[in-house]
């Protein structure tokens, strides 16, 4: 993670703000700092968006390729992580600085989305056992402000509901063997289903207290952080995956907390996404907002 | 040359409607992120790049040996910024290229004799790839420098152009073009000196039509030049309009 210079003091005044649930922005520890999203804007990808959260800037785009289904799961889709640190956001990611950090998310990711109750791998399914879509969610961090875990899976959610596949019919043609015929038409196209879709939330413990969305500030002062994968199903939260960063440890009931703080949080936070990302679908012809990307 | 996809039609028209001389829409944004000292995101017709850069800062490891400044430069493409899917983003060997011939245009326009035993980094990354993305990356390199507040002797520009079938020169060349098989001749240049500081190119020319192709890919430059320039100089009113310096540009 990108090196923040933080004196003794700082880190105690951090500490106290945290325990009197005013933090140094003036947020609650239950609170997110502001963020913006746009989707649609790499036009050469299947679907993308872009999410920043306060000083955090992530740019996702899908890819889509069809590929044979693995043997033991014949009738599943398959989906591929990628995570490229940029070293626009910081100097340490230079050349191969970032891989590990890299590494580290696309774990996380993969662990969260591995449930097929969490994401539905049928639907990119095309013929069992013979043809289906693989996408690629290649993630790039281009600024590190905090809390990437965060922000890489909820501009990942975003990307996915984004992705346009086009709309594929089979022909059977002589000796059992199937022809596709993918449709050339840029609007004749599918959606994924984005319902279960999980986010990760990490909460943090700084001092005896758990937050969400830790600046990167927050970030250098807490030993230990929990990261929660939250997966809706039928309008309940489900966890889909749960992991420890960071040096620290923590007690059993400090653990139960934090995994009761991240699956409310990531409850709430995913009906707001859903919510979001339904009105912009929803604004179309000349009510569609224009991409704007990086030129705001 | 047989077989060649013609460049122009007959109404005298590019494949994507421009004529012989023009270049793609350009737009561009200084200080898009908070953390670089500088920062600047560029879109060429659909070409998109951002810069950043960091620095002047102490030279790093056995770097320091030398007096001058090093220019530290890292050319990077987006995994989803071509069309087919890119398995790295960099460490191939076209980033490789670009990297080293980012670092030699940039040298000639940075005033090195103010930064001694420093170094300076530069970091392109390019997000959506449609052609001539060595000459956006310059140029955004260029306007993240000037955020930054390095030193320039000039603007930095880069510009692509190619020929076609009937010797007609064309200036900024798309992909669509690139890929098509046309000659194609890249330069960057500190245009108001009319100096030259890289110039590459690829397929082949006549040594008569060498000569038109450089100078369309100059006048490409000093468009280019001017569009940086006002745009710099909005970015300078916006910033400044607090402490009244607009007024000065």
């Amino acid at each position: 993670m990108a090196y923040v210079a933080l004196s003794e003091a700082e880190k105690t005044f951090i500490l106290h703000g945290v325990e009197e649930d005013y933090r140094c922005d003036g947020r609650s520890r239950r609170d997110y700092r502001p963020m913006e999203l746009e989707t649609g804007l790499v036009s050469n990808a299947s679907g993308s968006a872009r999410l920043r959260l306060a000083n955090t800037d992530i740019l996702v785009g899908v890819k889509t390729e069809i590929d044979v289904p693995h043997q033991l799961t014949p009738e599943f889709g398959k989906l591929e992580f990628f995570v490229d640190c940029s070293a626009n956001a910081t100097p340490e990611f230079e050349g191969r600085g970032g891989s590990d950090l890299a590494q580290e998310l696309i774990l996380s990711l993969k662990n969260a989305y591995e449930s097929p109750f969490a994401f539905d791998y049928r639907s990119l399914c095309l013929i069992p056992g013979q043809q289906c879509w693989k996408l690629y969610i290649d993630i790039l961090i281009l600024e590190c402000g905090g809390n990437l875990y965060d922000a890489v899976s909820l501009a990942a959610k975003a990307a996915l509901f984004n992705t346009k596949l086009p709309r594929v019919t089979a022909t059977l043609l002589d000796a059992g063997i199937t022809d596709l015929i993918i449709s050339d038409n840029p609007y004749d196209c599918t959606r994924i289903g984005i319902e279960t879709v999980p986010l990760l939330v990490t909460v943090c413990k700084i001092g005896d207290f758990c937050l969400v969305d830790p600046s990167a500030e927050e970030e250098a002062c807490s030993t230990v952080s929990m990261v929660v994968a939250v997966s809706q199903r039928n309008n309940e939260a489900f966890l889909s995956g749960t992991h420890m960063t960071g040096g620290g440890s923590m007690h059993r009931d400090t653990m139960l907390n934090c995994l009761q703080l991240g699956l409310s949080i990531g409850d709430y936070l995913d009906k707001l996404l859903v919510k979001m990302l339904k009105q912009e679908q929803e604004r179309v012809g000349p009510k569609r907002p224009k991409i704007v990307g990086f030129l705001k | 040359m047989a077989g060649r996809f013609e460049l122009l039609s007959e109404q005298g028209l590019r494949l994507d409607g421009r004529r012989p001389h023009e270049l793609r829409h350009i737009k561009c944004k200084m200080g898009v992120f908070e953390q670089p000292d500088g920062s600047a995101y560029m879109e060429q017709g659909n070409t998109k790049v951002l810069a950043a850069v960091y620095g002047p800062h102490q030279a790093k490891g056995k770097k320091t040996e030398t007096n001058d400044v090093i220019i530290n430069c890292q050319y990077s493409q987006a995994t989803f910024s071509t069309s087919e899917r890119k398995n790295r983003p960099r460490g191939d060997r076209k980033s490789q290229e670009f990297k080293m011939y980012l670092q030699q245009a940039l040298s000639a326009a940075i005033k090195s004799e103010l930064y001694p035993r420093s170094q300076i980094d530069v970091y392109v990354e390019v997000l959506q790839a449609d052609g001539a993305n060595y000459a956006v990356s310059l140029n955004a390199a260029t306007l993240a420098l000037i955020d930054a507040g390095i030193c320039l002797n000039e603007f930095v520009v880069a510009c692509t152009a190619s020929l076609s079938k009937s010797n007609i020169p064309l200036t900024d060349i798309s992909n669509i073009e690139e890929v098509s098989g046309g000659p194609k001749l890249t330069v960057a240049a500190l245009p108001t000196a009319e100096k030259i500081a890289f110039l590459e190119m690829s397929e082949r020319f006549h040594i008569d039509h060498l000569e038109t192709v450089i100078e369309t890919a100059m006048a490409g430059c000093r468009e280019i030049r001017d569009i940086l320039e006002a745009a710099v100089k909005e970015h300078l009113i916006h910033i400044g309009s607090a402490a009244d310096w607009g007024r000065v540009c």
